[in-house]
């Protein structure tokens, strides 16, 4: 019969200042199969390890019952005090009396206290028919992906490369850059965002470890730390990128027009484009969904031939491409073409997006002189579709006011309750760089309140208050357009206690920041969550910022929540560090918590073999017929296969059906 | 003395089982009755179990899992609620109110969502009653 050691945690007053631990100690003394049971201020401190060692050592118990918090932070911290004290690691059952008890039953001690008594017989249930595992070590693939060319995407790919491992930067534009290539200045430096980020940009463009996969998207992936096979899209550029020396003829000739994504829409570009001058790679493509097949041109058919000469003819891009990279005879794959790449470890940079105007009718989003923070970003950066003059859109004034809306659609519960936590810094950038190049020009900042957190933030604040901004606390309540093109903001100032209204020329919206379009999509191929409906979710919110429930996929940037350039530097540096460790390493630990067959118990009906998620089941003959057989190496322990099994031949290890039962059985006794 | 309802909560250790976890970082309140089974998907869980619990005098169960297309494992959960639709069937074939069980898709971000299921649900059970196998006195 199993000992079984058990040891109730106070966790200070965490559980003991709710749940009487000591009738909970004395409880699990009385039933059968405890050895014996004590309680410690701390379980998880030395002294509280020890003495689980002790026990195992002194050969008074060969299972393990720790009550305390919750596994999903500290079971590999006993387990490991297991394995120290000579016990095998997986002999070990936690019991949640503090996350699951003692903190949500506060209101309500006695409860707390036979609940928690339940809740270690469960565990002491299971405990009793734990059998030992041992873990398994597989190869690891030494080459990293990075999915996301933005700032934190490239400084991950970066510090990969750095470190020696092959790393695919794989970005859906045609160059690296994300949002960041957007900016104009970057607070609190006031640092050219391009002149700080174009070379990192051809950093890793040059880099000998970095492979840049850009206008393409991950299609599916599949594996799992160590071993993932990622199938990456390359779209179609209709331009021969080997060829293309990104001088950019094509897109000059080019008549088609579409709006400027690059530019917030505020510009248009050409069918034939390079996605901005300092792209990296500066190479052209042919967006089809914009082009208008001159000459008749469709992609894939033979040039007509002219009446009047007798010579062929080509669409302008063609004729312009002095590389001789545009063929519009090719019948080229519109879907572009796979790639299979073997990595080792994923990080995921995704990036984000901010709301579009159109969300906020309070706003007058019809206006052309309404626009978000990001148009303005391009109305004033010199490679933006003024050359940087600030001029009201639709129009070729000077504004003489403006206004800037904070927390549009941030903090606000009819659309994200999240901070975005770059807007007050960007707006008083934008503002205290205006207010330098136009010291006339009136601006006037509505704040709910200004959120100066980092690293000489708040001194960039006080700053731009000594420079004349003016900057009101308190709600935009609307605006209204005005004949002659003019809004009348109406607005309150809860330092004066009155509300206020005047006539504006141009407004600004800080729009939300939120998930970048197909980031749900991405999560389902990679098994990512979500915090709520809004970022991806982080293994930990402190101790695990980087890593996610899946292993071998980390996280960096705002796809894991909205954060300023050195935040997501850091996060970018701090993943790519995680994400090298089984690289390094060169084989990764598979925790044996995987489902098996017992081949004389199984009749091989293959019921389980399509209800794998992973196709790890397949049917090999064994004695008289064919029977199933689990590929611990694809298995990721899910159990889909055990529930649905008529002949209960197939085990999850961990969960085994004699250990739940023996669960259910303590909790209805 | 009033009656505690007694429930048996399987939880996905990804999705229901973090839920709980967050339910206790938020300090929510809901009362002891749930006690969690942790297992690794929904989809583990056996309609057996849900039947041995309620046979052993449980008065309610709950099976938590991720929302639909946030599995942890892509689709176990869409087994979970194919199977969970004939264990209703199953469960008043063997006597049991149906309203007894309970299938939720509680994410690792929804503490609170938890704590307001488990309270809903336990204030089911209490106007249910106690499962019937106890009043009777016996298995």
């Amino acid at each position: 019969m199993a000992k079984v050691g058990v040891y109730v945690c106070h966790c200070g007053s965490n559980i003991a200042g709710v749940i009487d631990v000591e009738a909970v100690r004395a409880f699990a003394e009385t039933l059968p199969g405890v050895a014996v049971a004590r309680k410690d201020l701390f379980m998880c401190s030395d002294s509280g390890q020890e003495m689980i060692k002790q026990d195992i050592r002194d050969g008074l118990v060969d299972r393990v019952v720790v009550a305390a918090c919750t596994p999903r932070t500290h079971e590999p911290i006993f387990r490991a005090a297991l394995a120290a004290g000579g016990l095998n690691k997986y002999l070990f059952e936690m019991a949640n009396i503090r996350d699951q008890d003692s903190w949500v039953h506060a209101h309500d001690p006695v409860g707390a206290t036979e609940k928690a008594k339940k809740v270690v017989a469960s565990a002491i249930g299971k405990a009793s028919h734990l059998k030992p595992l041992e873990d398994k070590f597989v190869d690891v693939t030494d080459a990293a992906l990075v999915v996301g060319g933005g700032v934190g995407g490239i400084f991950a790919a970066l510090e990969l490369a750095n470190m020696g491992h092959k790393t695919y930067l794989v970005e859906r534009e045609p160059s690296i850059g994300g949002v960041m290539a957007q900016l104009d200045k970057t607070f609190p430096t006031n640092d050219c965002s391009a002149c700080i980020l174009t070379p990192v940009m051809v950093d890793a463009g040059n880099h000998p470890n970095i492979e840049l996969l850009t206008y393409s998207e991950v299609d599916d992936v599949e594996g799992y730390i160590g071993n993932f096979t990622v199938k990456v899209r390359q779209k179609q550029t209709y331009i021969d990128w080997k060829k293309c020396t990104g001088c950019g003829a094509c897109a000059e000739k080019c008549p088609a027009k579409t709006p400027d994504a690059f530019n917030s829409g505020l510009s248009n570009r050409h069918a034939a484009y390079i996605h901005f001058p300092q792209a990296v790679p500066k190479k052209a493509v042919i967006d089809m969904g914009a082009c208008i097949n001159c000459a008749g041109r469709t992609i894939g058919s033979e040039p007509r031939i002219s009446k009047k000469t007798g010579e062929p003819i080509y669409a302008p891009c063609e004729k312009a491409c002095p590389a001789g990279a545009i063929d519009r005879s090719l019948a080229l794959d519109p879907n572009g073409t796979i790639r299979e790449l073997k990595v080792g470890s994923i990080v995921v940079a995704t990036g984000f997006k901010v709301m579009e105007k159109e969300n906020f009718k309070e706003f007058a989003p019809d206006c052309e002189n309404v626009i978000t923070a990001l148009q303005l970003e391009r109305l004033i950066s010199a490679t933006g579709p003024t050359g940087g003059k600030l001029l009201v859109p639709g129009t070729v004034n000077k504004p003489h006011t403006m206004t800037f809306v904070s927390c549009v659609g941030s903090r606000d519960e009819r659309f994200h309750t999240h901070c975005s936590r770059v807007c007050c810094m960007y707006m008083i950038k934008q503002a205290r760089l205006l207010k330098e190049k136009y010291p006339d020009l009136s601006i006037n900042m509505h704040f709910m309140d200004v959120r100066a957190a980092g690293k000489g933030y708040d001194e960039y604040y006080t700053g731009a208050r000594a420079m004349g901004i003016n900057i009101f606390r308190g709600k935009v309540g609307g605006v209204e357009k005005l004949p002659g093109g003019a809004l009348r903001v109406m607005a309150y100032d809860m330092e004066a206690g009155t509300p206020i209204e005047y006539e504006t020329d141009l407004m600004i919206l800080a729009t939300a920041i939120e998930m970048a379009d197909g980031a749900k999509e991405l999560a389902q191929k990679m098994g990512l969550q979500f915090c709520g409906n809004n970022f991806y979710r982080e293994l930990h919110p402190k101790l695990g910022p980087v890593e996610t429930s899946v292993r071998g996929l980390y996280l960096a940037g705002c796809c894991q929540g909205p954060k300023d350039i050195p935040d997501t530097v850091s996060q970018a540096k701090g993943a790519a560090a995680a994400a090298a460790v089984p690289l390094s390493q060169g084989k990764v630990k598979i925790e044996p918590i995987l489902s098996e067959v017992h081949p004389e118990k199984c009749s091989g009906c293959g019921i389980c073999v399509p209800l794998c998620p992973y196709d790890a089941i397949s049917l090999k003959p064994y004695a008289d017929r064919p029977r199933a057989v689990i590929d611990m190496t694809q298995c990721k322990g899910c159990g889909v296969c055990t529930s649905a099994c008529p002949s209960a031949a197939i085990v999850l290890h961990g969960y085994e059906e004699e250990q739940i039962y023996a669960q259910i059985a303590a909790l209805t006794a | 003395m009033e009656f505690s309802p007694n429930i048996v909560g399987f939880a996905c250790q990804w999705c229901t089982y973090a839920g709980a976890d967050l339910a206790g970082n938020l300090r929510c309140k809901y009362p002891p009755t749930i006690k969690l089974i942790k297992v690794p998907c929904s989809g583990t869980v056996e309609p057996e179990f849900v039947l041995e619990a309620l046979a052993r005098g449980a008065d309610g169960v709950l099976i938590g899992g991720c929302h639909i297309g946030d599995c942890h494992y892509k689709e176990g959960n869409h087994k979970t609620e194919r199977r969970m639709l004939l264990l209703s069937k199953l469960i008043e074939d063997a006597g049991f109110d149906s309203r007894r069980f309970r299938l939720e898709w509680i994410s690792g971000a929804e503490g609170k969502k938890f704590a307001e299921v488990v309270t809903e649900f336990t204030e089911q059970i209490k106007e249910l009653g106690p499962n019937p196998i106890k009043a009777k006195g016996g298995e």
